[in-house]
């Protein structure tokens, strides 16, 4: 199958697999956060929005390693994740599911928050005198109004949780079959003799995925946005 | 008894809103220029901000009681609310804003789909989302939208400030037809004597925040005093009248008022239809004898019951016609030269063409086009 070999095609269903499950497991909490820093009024809001916005600006290999400390077999939250759930991130490919989450986080909420800006609250207000409380609207107005903000923020972080790599590398390392997503193996296979074909093939593949999860959120967004304006 | 009892008191910056009122059903216009707080009462009616001391009851019910820490919430309140833009949701089509209030209805509305989109003449519309309307189909999906909630209150802020002349024109009937047919009272906000005095069942003049005068619209629209705040220029007496006869000939309607007969342009409506006719201050002359070849039409006796103006060079005259009042502007260089004071018999003249479009209340927009061939044959 053009020429991959197993551990290559491991590597691009697990990278695909990470950046799906990055992206929908951010999803609630970003949306929620971006109605926060939208929406609230609150001391320490400007402080939620730095925290927010840090593995922005921090280098990734800095992100990499607060995981690691929070989320490591004898971090404060790994320990008790993995006591209380049985759920494990160090070294495990829900680790590099978290490490892209992170990494994809500020984009997604970006995205979504300044849609929620854009809304029309008065329109928010005409739906509760038709009898809507405070969850209708948002159910009913708000989020369909948002929702092509919402869908290019999905986007923005899984086309980023591909891309992942610094933050990655250094939380849960680089195991094939478990944390080798394609980034951290083309670096692999860079660094062998005979690797650089196999680097090449998944340069390609990656070009592609990327190029065509840009085209889906253009198209995405472009309906959905014709939706909420009512074209 | 009253359906609606209202009083608020409540500060926004530097302005004071403390102003009570109660309808007892129809529409009840809240009247006053920009600024007057009339937005801001019917805010308080529908729950979108709580005042600062008030009480509003509706039907018995208490919505806001503020010294018993009462404050129903606006979704609980089932108050239709027009909103001066449309506020249309531009992602639902015009049959899904309509319906929009109905998952929500503890019972249904009154009206039914059907009848509330025959009345509002929708029914070609309902698959087109908003943004494919025009502002005047807008504002009346919006207001069927209102209506299909099943709401015990409407309340509508200037719905018809935002359209242009035509479309006014073409959305009025449509408010009349929802006060005489529907029975869900209605506070109605405007700044338009036109609007107001062919609409409004009961009128409350609201002049900074404070209610200037309360009461049945043609009482109000005739009072001297308040001139200023009901619009010199537009100021007006209101007459309720029936078409007594057509004269086809010379294509006029005879209406007949307590007051007397009135020859107007033609109206296209059968006899015996009651009709609303306000005729501004303006467009009444005094004179005390019966005029003789004079081409206005219509020659009202009555006595003059107040004369207001002060020392200004415009004084304003009140009329008492068998029991209607009738108002009139004069210079008062005439009222002195021909020593009008209050008591004195005269008769108040008005030319047919002064009833124009604007005078007329629930009449189709025939009128407009009579009104003007008149204009045309008289000049």
């Amino acid at each position: 199958m053009l020429g991959f070999s197993p551990e290559e095609l491991t590597a691009i269903k697990l990278s695909l697999r990470v950046g799906f499950w990055a992206m929908l497991g951010s999803l609630p909490v970003a949306l929620a956060v971006a109605m926060l820093l939208s929406r609230a009024r609150f001391w320490g809001l400007s402080l939620l929005n730095a925290v927010v916005h840090l593995p922005l600006v921090m280098p990734p290999v800095v992100t990499g390693y607060i995981l690691l400390l929070l989320f490591g077999r004898r971090g404060p939250l790994g320990a008790f994740l993995a006591d209380c759930c049985g759920i494990v991130f160090a070294f495990r490919w829900t680790g590099a599911a978290l490490a892209c989450a992170v990494m994809g986080f500020p984009l997604m909420v970006r995205s979504m928050r300044l849609s929620i800006d854009a809304v029309d609250r008065r329109l928010e207000a005409a739906a509760a005198t038709l009898g809507a409380n405070r969850a209708w609207v948002w159910l009913t107005v708000t989020l369909p109004l948002i929702l092509p903000g919402v869908l290019a923020g999905m986007i923005l972080s899984f086309a980023r949780a591909l891309g992942e790599f610094g933050a990655t590398i250094t939380f849960v390392s680089n195991i094939p079959g478990e944390t080798q997503t394609l980034p951290t193996a083309i670096y692999t296979l860079l660094q062998v003799p005979s690797g650089e074909a196999g680097a090449f093939r998944l340069t390609l593949i990656s070009i592609a995925i990327s190029v065509a999860a840009l085209l889906a959120s253009e198209a995405v967004v472009r309906h959905s946005s014709r939706r909420a304006a009512g074209l | 008894m009253s359906v609606l009892r209202v009083s608020v008191e409540h500060r926004l910056g530097d302005f004071v809103l403390d102003a009570a009122f109660e309808s007892e059903g129809g529409l009840t216009a809240l009247f006053g220029r920009s600024g007057a707080g009339k937005t801001s009462l019917i805010n308080a009616i529908a729950g979108l901000y709580r005042p600062e001391r008030g009480r509003i009851d509706i039907d018995g019910a208490v919505l806001t009681d503020t010294a018993a820490g009462v404050f129903v919430a606006s979704h609980r309140r089932r108050i239709g609310y027009v909103f001066q833009e449309d506020r249309l949701f531009p992602h639902l089509s015009a049959r899904q804003n309509l319906l929009y209030g109905r998952w929500f209805a503890p019972q249904p509305a009154a009206a039914d789909f059907g009848q509330i989109v025959a009345l509002l003449g929708i029914g070609h519309l309902l698959s087109r989302r908003p943004a494919n309307l025009s502002g005047g189909e807008k504002q009346r999906v919006a207001i069927g939208r209102a209506l299909l909630a099943a709401p015990r209150l409407l309340v509508m802020d200037e719905p018809l400030a935002a359209l242009d002349e035509r479309r006014r024109a073409e959305i009025l009937p449509y408010i009349e037809r929802l006060r005489d047919e529907m029975g869900v009272p209605i506070v109605y906000v405007s700044h338009s004597v036109a609007e107001v005095a062919r609409l409004a069942t009961t009128l409350v003049v609201l002049s900074e925040g404070r209610v200037a005068a309360t009461g049945p619209t043609a009482e109000i629209m005739a009072r001297l005093d308040l001139f200023p705040l009901t619009g010199r220029s537009e100021a007006g007496a209101i007459l309720s009248t029936r078409v007594a006869a057509h004269d086809p000939a010379f294509g006029l309607s005879v209406l007949r008022a307590a007051a007397g007969e009135l020859r107007v342009p033609r109206v296209d409506l059968p006899a015996g239809t009651a009709l609303r006719v306000r005729i501004r201050a303006r467009d009444v002359m005094i004179a005390l004898a019966p005029p003789e070849q004079l081409s206005a039409l219509n020659v009202l006796p009555g006595t003059i019951a107040e004369i207001a103006g002060g020392d200004g060079p415009i004084m304003q005259l009140r009329l008492d016609c068998a029991g209607e009042a009738l108002v009139a502007r004069l210079t008062r260089r005439s009222v002195e030269t021909l020593g009008l004071v209050p008591g004195k018999s005269v008769y108040a003249v008005i030319k047919s063409i002064a009833f124009d479009r604007h005078a007329f209340a629930g009449v189709p927009d025939g009128s407009a086009s009579a009104s003007a061939d008149a204009e045309i044959a008289e000049g």
